[in-house]
């Protein structure tokens, strides 16, 4: 719609000219992230900006898998991550049933902290955070990163689930309550089915953004066997900045994780992003 | 009389359905709705809520985890110490510029691409989940990986600038203080614009599709259509990202931090990545933190300003 009259030839080669330009935009950067993966480390200046590795191996990723920390960083960012995914959508679900099927004194007044909290520079908070999980002796621990990184996105992630619930009719769980179901039973035999792909969507995203915080993580975990994959990265990179394919190696392995999550949200973005975008 | 006997019995029934209502009222409005809140509540307010208080006293204090003994209350040193610091005005230059370009850009690329997604052509599906991608990609790679791309050694965009007549030679325009800024918005451009396509896309699709049939009819030409239907509709939706992704970018500093540290020589130094670099480097919390009250009350203003100018054209 809107674009019916491309029917001149000139609008339409600009059409998949456009189309072109944003494919190799979005993925020439990550391709050639893939590309010095793969080609042998004595290949790497002489084969300069050639668009093909000549050769091709898979011996970095080898490097990286068996000779460095990396899998111990890989899981540490597991752990981390799908804690925070599923304690954020556990009590994001709960907030949204609240926000969607109650009306309750404080509920401007909440829902407004929460948007404020999305506001501020979180970075206001770093040093005040420091301070007190030191106090608590928690520096250096996985469970201080999940608490923190749960709170971060639990009111993002209240109002996808909140825009989930509000497109479940009420009709549904006060028909199962008329049938003597109390209002928790309702929830979880009628309304919790119908919004698993909302619970997907949400553990999906809190799970990338988890994956990706680095900068709490730098100033919350320093011993080695505690950092998390974007920690340990960038001490690899600034350690042995020369090691261009194993860097570029532990680069592609980072970034599995959140592509296949990705594959997992993606049909649910156009409506989830935006419903939630506008609010928070 | 038979039927008021039924109305009367309706009406007892009703009422003695009300007295339940009214007693499971006080169970309903006060505390059942707090039983599913409460895990969140006690989180934000424990984690971001008490530190942010706790932030703001201090940048009243002088807590500098090096000089451990020399911490106490201060009043308004910190700030009139920013207020002299060089680096701070330049940090603020930047992050206008940084927040400008990089806002400018993804709006624009966005736009296109959520109006090139808006029509129909083969392999549109794939296509839209390769061009979202960069989305998903962790920020501290999409970093890295456009660090390694302008790095002349391994990334072939020197290479490409110099042949296209850019650059004299193919150098790392990180290095360069009069360029290295375009470094990180070329990065925080790629990893934005998907955002920008997927609101804008949402709200393109909601514009009804007998505007466009009664324009075409009216013989409308597609810059018409474009100029009359699409922008009106998509105003407020442009209006409402724009603000949010402009507080968003100003604060995010990862891309920075990773791609220049702020070099070189504060180049590219914003507010937020100064505030990480004085904390984390300096591990001065006080000064820290009185950047970051300054940060709030710039972006405070500046929402409170768009808030008005949405109001006064919503009037018109």
């Amino acid at each position: 719609m809107g674009f019916s009259q491309l029917k001149r030839p000139a609008l339409v080669v600009g059409k998949y000219a456009a189309i072109v330009f944003y494919l190799v935009f979005a993925l020439f950067p990550l391709y050639w992230l893939v590309k010095i993966a793969v080609t042998p480390d004595r290949l790497i200046y002489t084969d300069g900006t050639r668009l093909w590795p000549s050769e091709f191996t898979l011996s970095n990723f080898v490097a990286v898998l068996f000779q460095t920390d990396f899998l111990s960083y890989f899981s540490n960012s597991l752990i981390v991550s799908l804690g925070t995914a599923a304690l954020t959508t556990l009590f994001a679900a709960g907030a949204g049933y609240a926000f969607s099927r109650f009306d309750f004194g404080g509920k401007k007044l909440i829902i407004a902290i929460m948007l404020i909290t999305q506001m501020f520079p979180l970075l206001m908070i770093i040093a005040p955070i420091y301070k007190i999980i030191a106090g608590l002796g928690l520096l250096n621990s996985l469970t201080s990163l999940i608490i923190v990184y749960t709170a971060f996105n639990i009111p993002f992630a209240t109002f996808l689930m909140q825009s989930f619930f509000d497109g479940i009719p009420k009709d549904l769980e006060e028909a199962a309550m008329m049938d003597g179901c109390s209002r928790f039973e309702a929830l979880r035999k009628v309304i919790l089915p119908l919004t698993l792909p909302g619970l997907g969507a949400t553990l999906g995203f809190v799970f990338t953004a988890a994956w990706s915080e680095l900068l709490f993580a730098l100033m919350l975990i320093s011993k080695n066997d505690t950092m998390t994959f974007p920690v340990g990265l960038l001490t690899f990179v600034s350690k042995f900045s020369v090691d261009w394919g194993q860097m570029m190696a532990a680069g592609v392995l980072a970034l599995i994780p959140s592509c296949l999550f990705f594959i997992f949200i993606q049909r649910y973005l156009v409506q989830g992003l935006t419903s939630g975008a506008v609010k928070g | 009389m038979e039927s008021r006997a039924v109305i009367t019995r309706k009406q007892n029934t009703v009422e003695r359905g009300e007295t339940r209502a009214r007693r499971s009222l006080y169970w309903q409005y006060v505390v059942e709705p707090f039983v599913y809140l409460s895990p969140s509540i006690i989180l934000i307010g424990a984690v971001m809520l008490m530190p942010l208080i706790i932030g703001i006293s201090y940048s009243f204090q002088s807590i500098e985890l090096l000089r451990p003994f020399n911490t106490g209350w201060i009043g308004f040193e910190n700030y009139a110490k920013l207020w002299a610091d060089r680096k701070f005005w330049i940090a603020l230059e930047n992050t206008f510029w940084w927040t400008f370009w990089s806002i400018t850009l993804q709006f624009f690329l966005g736009l296109g691409l959520a109006m090139l997604l808006n029509t129909h052509f083969f392999g549109k599906k794939l296509f839209q989940a390769l061009v979202f991608l960069p989305w998903a990609v962790p920020t501290f790679l999409s970093a890295l990986t456009w660090a390694w791309l302008f790095n002349p050694v391994i990334g072939p965009l020197p290479h490409w600038l110099t042949a296209l007549g850019i650059l004299s030679e193919p150098y790392n325009i990180l290095g360069d203080p009069d360029l290295a800024l375009w470094g990180p918005i070329a990065a925080n451009v790629w990893f934005g614009v998907p955002f920008f396509a997927i609101t804008l896309l949402a709200a393109l699709q909601s514009i009804p599709g007998d505007m466009y049939e009664a324009a075409e009819i009216d013989g409308a030409s597609a810059w018409q259509t474009f100029t009359k239907i699409t922008l009106p509709f998509l105003a407020p939706m442009i209006a409402i990202t724009v603000m949010l992704r402009t507080i968003w970018i100003a604060n995010f500093a990862d891309l920075i931090y990773v791609m220049t540290g702020g070099g070189p020589a504060n180049s590219t130094q914003i507010i937020s990545s100064y505030i990480f670099t004085t904390a984390f480097r300096r591990l001065d919390f006080g000064y820290a933190s009185a950047i970051a009250v300054v940060l709030l009350i710039l972006l405070m203003i500046y929402a409170v300003i768009l808030l008005v100018i949405r109001k006064k054209l919503v009037k018109v």
